[in-house]
């Protein structure tokens, strides 16, 4: 390859491959003749490859919108969504992109289509085109990773929530994206359910280097994020490192949103005068802390 | 208790039949009950009786489970049994106030009792060696061929395999709320019609209205998915004729030329 050439795919990977998601300026409105709804208000946000994003915010504070502009579901009103580069109001892209970012929903019911599992899985691949034998490689491999092998031929609805998530987390990455958004995946479970479905996640982005983001009601799932981004009404209000963002309670209780339960009991804590940093999010380090008191 | 409802009656045992390409399992069907239809005697009926026996031998299904099956359909099989007797014009042998019984009556009745019981029979041999899913496979690819004259063959298979998978999700739902509805006092078990359809609104509607908004969501998971029609689609089953189809087919084949023959003799 000319050097030129070679140069120009740095340059690509520099623009491009760097930056997995680009929210420009972008602003939906679902209004119609008897309301006015803003869900987005001017909003821009970036994530780069391998970003392990948490969205917080509550009711109704436009995650979910923001959510399926991601991966062309919605188009802004105004503004710009680029996902690895592809403008997502480019309708010859559209497929691309869905492929680029696959995303996983709340209601674990509601987004498996067939009846078996491996069916299901199957879903996705069927729809870009694949062939019979790269389909059952897929298949294969995405039910390896979500731990769910020993279920491919069963029926979806025999199973738990948290497996019925992990099989449409499956049905996701069988389509290979570079991106996965979630938009709530726990919000219907057990905590045991809970607990499989976040730890796949987290397995996704750390042994496959998919980007994640992942927006949630539970804080707790936020604490291992690399960033965390607060939304209300529509718009980015704070972001940062889970301790930058969790350590300003106050401002997050203004927002009605919660805080690590250990990251409130520290804030108590202090509040009672005892000396203690404000960014605490486990209780490991609580611990720690406390032991070094005195 | 809703959830014990099997649908489609899949009975898996591996056989023979089960391992058939379900378009074959189809048209064989087809062609049975056309079969049914040139019957025209009782020495028929025989040949019939035979191969179905035959047939559910082969396919390692017991008896005694396929008979369960006729269960539910023997309201219909005796009201027109009984509307035949009283039916058909003939020889008078008994007479009830305006009804008379006819010896054609007797024996017409007899007849599309015997009609009705091989086709449910045969036909639910279909169901019960063919899971839903082949099943649907199949009709879509026998409809395929179809598709330029406006059959959406695609679209229909979709909106079979989506149904089958929604139903028992669908009855759990309904359970549900039956439940919290009797928590609250409604009664679904007496009470004369009238009063048991109306206890049926409060059921009905948190049913439909949930039903509908799994819809909106199950749309848009699948557009997430990159779904867009059954253009540029691939299955990852391919449905393949092999010899065990051809074998099947001819012994058809040979059934209707019996049946044919029987009739013009
Ligand atoms: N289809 C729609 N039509 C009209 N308004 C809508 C629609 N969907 C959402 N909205 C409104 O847009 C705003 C943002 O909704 P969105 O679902 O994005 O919030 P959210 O942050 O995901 O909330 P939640 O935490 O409840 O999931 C809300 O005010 C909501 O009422
Ligand atoms: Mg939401």
């Amino acid at each position: 390859m000319s050097y030129e050439g070679a140069l120009y795919i740095e340059f690509k990977r520099g623009i491009y491959m760097e930056k997995m998601i680009k929210v420009d300026k972008v602003t939906y409105d679902y209004s119609n003749s008897e309301k006015e709804v803003i869900a987005l208000n001017n909003i821009s946000l970036e994530v780069k490859q391998g970003e392990f994003v948490v969205i917080i915010g509550h009711n109704g504070s436009g995650k979910s919108t923001l959510a399926k502009h991601l991966n062309a579901l919605l188009l802004p009103t105004e503004g710009d969504v680029f996902v690895k580069g592809l403008n997502t109001k480019d309708e010859s892209k559209i497929w691309d992109i869905r492929q680029f970012a696959g995303m996983v929903f709340q209601n674990p019911d509601n987004q498996i289509v067939a009846t078996i599992v491996e069916e299901d899985v199957a879903f996705g691949p069927e729809n870009l085109g694949l062939q019979p034998n790269e389909i059952r490689n897929r298949i294969e491999s995405s039910l390896k990773v979500v731990d769910m092998e020993e279920f491919r031929h069963k029926a979806p609805h025999l199973l738990s929530g948290g497996q019925k998530q992990r099989i449409a987390i499956a049905g996701v990455i069988a389509m290979r994206p570079s991106c996965i958004i979630f938009d709530e995946p726990t919000a219907m479970l057990d905590p045991s359910g809970r607990k499989e479905v976040i730890n796949t996640i987290k397995k996704l982005n750390k042994e496959e280097q998919i980007t994640i983001i992942h927006i949630t009601h539970f804080m707790e799932e936020a604490v291992n994020a690399d960033r965390v981004i607060v939304m209300e009404d529509g718009d980015i209000v704070l972001e940062g490192t889970p301790r930058e963002v969790f350590s300003q309670v106050e401002r997050l209780k203004k927002l009605a949103l919660d805080v690590p339960q250990v990251t409130e009991l520290a804030h108590q804590l202090i509040k009672e005068g005892i000396d203690l940093p404000h960014d605490i999010l486990t209780v490991d380090e609580m611990v720690m802390k406390l032991c070094q008191l005195k | 208790m809703l959830k014990d409802i099997t649908i489609g009656q899949f009975y898996p045992t591996g056989s023979f039949i089960h391992e058939l390409d379900p378009r074959t399992k189809i048209l064989i069907t087809f062609a049975y009950i056309v079969g049914l239809f040139i019957v025209s005697s009782f020495i028929s009926y025989g040949i019939v009786a035979l191969f179905v026996l035959g047939c559910i031998f082969v396919s390692k299904i017991p008896v005694k489970y396929m008979l369960k099956g006729l269960k539910p359909l023997r309201v219909i099989i005796i009201i027109t049994f009984i509307i035949n007797i009283f039916m058909t014009s003939g020889t008078i042998i008994y007479s009830l106030g305006p009804l008379n019984v006819t010896v054609e009556g007797l024996y017409q009745g007899t007849f599309m009792a015997f009609r009705l019981v091989f086709l449910v029979v045969g036909t639910s041999l279909l169901t019960l060696t063919t899971s839903p899913i082949a099943l649907t496979d199949g009709i879509e690819n026998l409809l395929n061929p179809l598709k330029p004259i406006g059959i959406p063959a695609h679209e229909l298979a979709m909106m079979m395999t989506i149904a089958l998978r929604f139903i028992p999700t669908l009855l759990e739902e309904t359970d549900k709320i039956m439940k919290a509805q009797m928590a609250r006092g409604a009664d679904f078990e007496s009470g004369n019609i009238i009063n048991r359809a109306k206890s049926l609104v409060p059921l009905l509607v948190p049913l439909f209205i949930s039903a509908f908004r799994r819809a909106d969501e199950l749309a848009m998971a699948m557009e997430a998915r990159c779904y867009r029609g059954g253009d540029n689609r691939t299955r990852m089953k391919q449905l393949v004729i092999q010899k065990n189809d051809i074998i099947s087919m001819a012994v058809m084949g040979m059934f209707i030329a019996i049946l044919i023959y029987v009739r013009i003799r």
